[in-house]
Formats: C-alpha cells, sequence, structure tokens
C-alpha cells in the first residue's frame, strides 16, 4: 500500500531487505575487526586477500542490483552493462595514474608512463582535472550516465525493445572495447591503468586501505540498495513494472514510457559506474578486457542465479557466483565456463526466480502443510 | 522574495491579461481564444474523423473513413471481422498513423499529431479489444496508476495519494463492482472482472472520450447486462464509443449504431434502421453464406 513513513518502506515491511542489509552490516564489523585487530598468528585472522576479495564482490553485488533494477523491474535486458562499470573503473583509474606523479618508471610529474612511452608531449584534454578527487568522482557518474542517457534516449524513443535492445547493447560494449584496445585512444591500450601508488594519499598497498575500501564498497552497496529500494516502491517503481509487463497499457495510461526507460536505464548505469570505481582500486587495474561482451552476460547469470525482481537476490547470486568462480578458476580453470553456462541453463529452466523464489516457494510449501495439519484450509493464493 | 513573486504573477499563465482581452483589440472579437490543452466542443462534436485512409502494404483497412462523435453521445460502431474498427481506434489514440484524412478532438486538437500518452492525457480514455491490466499490481495499484494526476518522471517518483485521490479510487471500485477484490492481484481476476477493472482504470483518467472495443467478450449474460447498465450510465457525461459484435449487446444500448465495413461507414441509424438495411443485411449474410 502507498503512503507508508519512510522508515517502514526501506526496513520494516521490508523483510528480505533487512536481513540482507544485517549480514551487510555483520560483514562490515567484521572484516576490519579479524583483519586489524586480530593478531596475524591467530587462527582468526583475516588476510587482506580475503578482505580486497570480499571487496571485490561487494562490488559485483552492486553492478549486479544496477542490472536488477533494469531487468528485473522494467524488462530491459542489457547485455552491455559491464560497459558502464567499466567507464566508472576507467574514471578512477585516471585519478589512481594521476596520483601516481613523479614516482613511474620515466619519473615524468605530468604524464603517466604510457603517454612517455608513446612520444605524447603533453597531457590529452580529457585527462585534465582527473589529479582532482572530486572532479574524477563525478566523471566515475558523468561518464556512464551520459552515456546510458544518450544511448537510451534513442533507443527507447525508436522503441526499441526485447531482443534487438540486449543486441545493441552489446554490440554498444563490444565497440568500447575494440576503442579502448588503440593506443591512440590514450587510455593506456591494450595493458589499461595499473601500478596505481595511492588514493587520497593513503597508499593502496596498506591493510587499512584495504579495509577502508572494503567498508566504501560495503556502505555503498547498502545505499543503492535502500535508493534502488525506494525507487521500486514508489509510484514510479509501479509505472516501471506496469512498463515491463504491459508498455502499451502504460502508454494509453498517459505515461511517457521512454522518459521512464531513459531515466532509471541512466541511473543504473550511474550505479555501475560507482561500482567499477570501487573494483579498480582493489584489483589494481583496469583494461579493456572489462569491456568484454562475455562479462556483461555473466553478470547476467548473476542476476539470474539470485532471483530477479528482488534486489537481494542479485546481490546474493553475485556473491554466490562470484565465489564459486574463485574456487573453479583456482580448482579446475578449464571448467568455469561451462559451469557457468550449465548454471545458466539449469536456473532458467527449473528455477525461473532464482534462489530467492526457490526460497519463498518452499516457505509457502511449509506454511501450507502447516495450515493443513492444523485443519485449517491453506489459502492457496499468496499475494505480495 | 517579493520581486520573485512579481515575477511570477507576471508569468502566470493561466490569465488573459487586459491589453489582450477584446475591447483594445476589436479586430479579435467574435473569435474566441483557442486554448491549448482545453478541448473544445462547442460546435458539437468532440471527434471529427474525416475522409481517413489507412493502408497496411497496400491494403487499406480504412477507407476514406469519416465519422463524427458528438459530446455526450453513446455511439456503437458494429461491423464484421476485419472491417477496420481497431484500426480506427488505434488512428484516433495515436497508435497508428492515417496515410491521410484529418482526426480532431473538439474543433482544435489534432490527434494525428499527438503522441499515445498525451492523447490520453487530454482525456482519451482506451479499452483493448484484449483485456490489458498490469498483471502483478493488485487492483487498487491498477487504479492508482490510472490516476488522474501529473504523470511525467519526477512527480510520479515522490508521489503520495491524498484523501481526494483515495476517494476517487474507493468511487472507481464501487461502480466496477471490485471492492471485495482491491489488493488482490489483478492477474488473478476472472475474464470479466479484468474487463471492468480495464474499464475502470479509463474513469481513474477522467477522460471525455471513452473508446471501448468488445466490452463484453468473453462475459455471461449476468455481467454483460451489467456492462451495459455501466456504460450508459457514463454516457451524458462522457462521450462512449463502443465497439461490439454482440448484437443483442448493441440493441440493449439502443443508441446509434454505425455500422463499418471495409473501412467505410456503410450505414447509420438506429438498431431497428441498420438492421433492416439491405446493404448490411447482404454483408452480414454473405459473411455467413462462406
Ligand atoms: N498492423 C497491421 N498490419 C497489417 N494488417 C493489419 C494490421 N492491423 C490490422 N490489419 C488488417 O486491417 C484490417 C482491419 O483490422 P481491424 O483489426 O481494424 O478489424 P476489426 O474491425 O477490429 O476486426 P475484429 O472484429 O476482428 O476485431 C484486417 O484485415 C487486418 O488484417
Ligand atoms: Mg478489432
Amino acid at each position: 500500500m502507498p503512503n507508508k513513513s519512510l522508515f517502514a518502506r526501506l526496513f520494516a515491511s521490508n523483510r528480505g531487505g533487512s536481513i540482507f542489509l544485517g549480514i551487510l552490516a555483520a560483514f562490515a564489523i567484521i572484516v576490519p575487526v579479524f583483519n586489524l585487530a586480530v593478531p596475524e598468528s591467530s587462527a582468526l585472522h583475516m588476510s587482506t586477500y580475503t578482505v580486497t576479495l570480499l571487496g571485490k564482490y561487494l562490488t559485483f553485488a552492486l553492478l549486479a542490483i544496477a542490472l536488477d533494477l533494469v531487468w528485473g523491474y522494467c524488462g530491459i535486458l542489457s547485455l552491455g552493462h559491464g560497459a558502464f562499470f567499466a567507464l566508472g573503473g576507467y574514471a578512477m583509474g585516471m585519478y589512481l595514474m594521476r596520483q601516481i606523479g613523479d614516482r613511474g618508471v620515466y619519473g615524468n610529474p605530468e604524464l603517466p608512463d604510457f603517454m612517455v612511452f608513446l612520444n605524447w608531449p603533453e597531457l590529452p584534454w580529457y585527462w585534465h582535472g582527473f589529479d582532482m578527487f572530486w572532479f574524477a568522482m563525478l566523471m566515475v557518474m558523468l561518464a556512464p550516465g551520459v552515456l546510458a542517457f544518450v544511448f537510451g534516449w534513442l533507443a527507447f524513443r525508436s522503441r526499441v525493445t526485447g531482443v534487438y535492445l540486449s543486441i545493441i547493447t552489446q554490440a554498444l560494449t563490444y565497440a568500447l572495447m575494440l576503442a579502448f584496445f588503440r593506443n591512440e585512444m590514450g587510455f593506456g591500450g591494450n595493458n589499461g591503468l595499473t601500478d596505481f601508488k595511492d588514493i587520497m594519499g593513503y597508499n593502496l598497498q596498506q591493510d587499512s586501505t584495504r579495509v577502508a575500501l572494503f567498508l566504501a564498497s560495503a556502505i555503498a552497496l547498502a545505499l543503492a540498495y535502500l535508493a534502488c529500494h525506494y525507487i521500486v516502491t514508489s509510484r514510479f517503481g509501479r509505472v516501471v513494472i506496469a512498463i515491463r509487463d504491459a508498455e502499451d497499457r502504460t502508454r494509453f495510461t498517459g505515461y511517457k514510457t521512454e522518459s521512464y526507460k531513459v531515466w532509471i536505464f541512466t541511473f543504473s548505469a550511474v550505479l555501475s559506474g560507482i561500482a567499477g570505481a570501487l573494483y579498480v582500486p582493489q584489483v589494481g587495474i583496469i583494461n579493456p578486457g572489462e569491456f568484454s561482451p562475455l562479462n556483461s552476460i555473466e553478470l547476467v547469470v548473476w542476476v539470474a542465479v539470485g532471483g530477479r525482481g528482488t534486489l537481494y537476490g542479485a546481490a546474493l547470486g553475485a556473491g554466490l557466483v562470484n565465489y564459486a568462480k574463485t574456487f573453479f578458476t583456482g580448482a579446475l580453470p578449464e571448467v568455469w565456463l561451462f559451469a557457468l553456462g550449465a548454471l545458466f541453463i539449469v536456473v532458467t529452466i527449473f528455477l525461473p526466480k532464482g534462489i530467492i523464489g526457490l526460497i519463498g516457494k518452499l516457505k509457502n510449501k511449509r506454511r501450507a502443510e502447516k495450515a493443513q495439519a492444523i485443519g485449517l484450509n491453506p489459502n492457496a493464493e499468496t499475494e505480495s | 522574495m517579493k520581486q520573485l513573486d512579481q515575477l511570477r504573477e507576471f508569468m502566470r499563465r493561466d490569465r488573459v491579461f487586459d491589453f489582450v482581452a477584446e475591447e483594445r483589440f476589436p479586430f479579435t472579437s467574435g473569435v474566441r481564444p483557442v486554448r491549448p490543452g482545453v478541448v473544445d466542443i462547442s460546435k458539437g462534436p468532440i471527434l471529427y474523423i474525416e475522409n481517413m485512409t489507412v493502408s497496411f502494404d497496400g491494403f487499406k483497412a480504412i477507407n476514406d473513413l469519416t465519422l463524427y462523435i458528438n459530446h455526450g453521445e453513446l455511439r456503437c460502431i458494429i461491423g464484421p471481422n476485419g472491417a477496420g474498427k481497431t484500426t480506427m481506434m488505434d488512428c484516433i489514440t495515436g497508435k497508428t498513423r492515417p496515410d491521410s484524412g484529418t482526426v480532431f478532438y473538439g474543433q482544435t486538437m489534432d490527434l494525428t499529431r499527438m503522441s499515445e500518452y498525451e492523447i490520453a492525457q487530454v482525456g482519451i480514455g482506451r479499452k483493448f479489444q484484449k483485456p490489458t491490466v498490469f498483471p502483478h499490481h493488485t487492483v487498487f495499484e491498477n487504479l492508482e496508476l490510472a490516476l488522474y494526476t501529473d504523470k511525467s518522471v519526477w512527480p510520479t517518483l515522490i508521489a503520495k495519494l491524498s484523501g481526494e485521490q483515495r476517494d476517487h479510487i474507493d468511487e472507481v471500485l464501487r461502480i466496477i463492482g471490485l471492492i471485495d477484490q482491491v489488493h488482490r492481484r489483478a492477474g488473478l481476476l476472472s475474464h470479466g472482472q479484468t474487463q471492468w477493472l480495464e474499464i475502470g482504470m479509463l474513469l481513474m483518467q477522467k477522460p471525455l472520450l471513452l473508446l471501448v472495443d468488445e466490452p463484453v467478450a468473453g462475459m455471461t449474460h449476468q455481467e454483460s447486462e451489467r456492462t451495459a447498465e455501466l456504460l450508459t450510465s457514463l454516457a451524458e457525461e462522457h462521450s462512449v464509443v463502443v465497439v461490439e459484435h454482440d448484437m443483442d449487446f448493441v440493441r440493449s444500448l439502443a443508441r446509434t449504431v454505425t455500422v463499418l465495413h471495409e473501412g467505410r461507414v456503410l450505414a447509420e441509424g438506429s438498431m431497428d434502421q441498420v438492421q433492416n438495411d439491405p446493404k448490411v443485411i447482404e454483408v452480414y449474410l454473405g459473411e455467413t453464406a462462406h
């Protein structure tokens, strides 16, 4: 029902979301303590490697929530969301490159190493300003946001939907990958941007910096979740779901559906950019491989596995699939892609609503059994 | 702050300044101003379709059709399958653009140059041939989404239901008889209930012109009687155009009937008149003879 208080909307009547935020908060407390406060000799000590790995999963979870917002709620299956993630990552990477200063191999205070290597006389215009953190952060949101806005405006206004839309989003990320591979683009070509030293003056190799980045990822994920939940439970969110289910009806009801789609797509792209920006300092590199179409497809699998249209399901899927990936690529690297493909097939056929849907189903079954046991007529119809 | 208020006062859009009023500009006297966004029904008809033609790959689904609907009228449109009834509604609501001809809403609004959402916002509501509601929303939410209000992106994001709007929803719920189902998901409603919900959604938009495509398809006899009552009660305040195949239903509405055939008007008049029209008999008998 509409008109609930903000608190009720975000927490009280949102059980799954509250559990998700609770788990996230627990992680945000436990991880720093076990890494920084527990001595290394103790069995309970958490290695910085693990902290960074978990931080990386959190950025993936954020990206998955962003995709779920457009796919699960608005029915826009974007197969190019990795592009927005990578653009955010590049914007952050440019800031980190400028932070290196004269500590590069060539010791040039102004130019990153790869530009010196290419004999570039000066910084290209689009690299200016990236020495300032606030400017870089602005670009983290603006670059993916503007691209998504322009792309969405063109695509949705021409009423491109369904498979065609998916294909052109895929083409978008592929085109960007090819462009970023080129040295002349000025983003480090093949090698991308790497060898970062500091972020805001703090050494990236230090444990405390890693923990801070982990915490930043957790906070960004929580805030993004709350923002998305606010959106999907607003009337705007109900319009977006209406567009997914019956776009024509929504239009004839008086909504300019393309505007709704453009805005939700843009917001999702901005969130993806933020995820990318948090990802890059933790893994220490950004290269054109992040634009690879395969990445965007993997992202779709995360969301499908977790369960579309719940937000936290997407985050869960991102965590689980990436945990499996870390495990497989360590133990049986050649099996991973097959496992991923099989997972996708199994989920689409047997779990159309993903793991969250499965949990819901099991719960309903138990409730029905209980009701039968005490002789009540099980109310088969559940309402969401 | 004061200057700002003055500026606002000056920029107000809902007022005609004295200096444009009639006495100062005698040459405009007698000419009523065309007000954007306001339907001009002063001449009687609310809808003017003139010489409209629509073709799909050379096949003329609508062929030089001319049709007027009066304000407050309840008009039934009948015609064999493929006569172009749904295509005509598509043209009125902006879904299909006619190849030639004009479609005016009131005397001033050219519907062929407006998009679907604009047409809906100026007060034309449409019920689809295949009933369409939002299946994952509750009955209440379906009506809420159809509410007559600012439907642009930002206001919708922060929208809250006012008491007045809630009353409007309650009123429509009563009219369509779905009070008991208010929190039920629309996808779980019966066929007849879905039809009513869709009509209810039209009413939420406070339309002036209702286009209703086959409202009683799949309804029981009782249900279609109630639908006939509902549509009759809506006329006068609204203009209603009903497309229907069910002759008993059309007869029970007992108003002007227009027969469409091959994209043009074949006959027009009372039900008895058109039923005895030899051209109409030929078209309908010719069809059953196949
Ligand atoms: N998008 C389209 N493309 C091609 N042909 C179309 C299209 N829409 C309608 N037609 C054709 O135009 C003709 C008129 O169709 P329309 O749907 O308007 O008929 P109708 O009077 O509503 O019929 P029914 O009573 O069966 O609903 C039909 O022959 C149909 O095949
Ligand atoms: Mg039809």
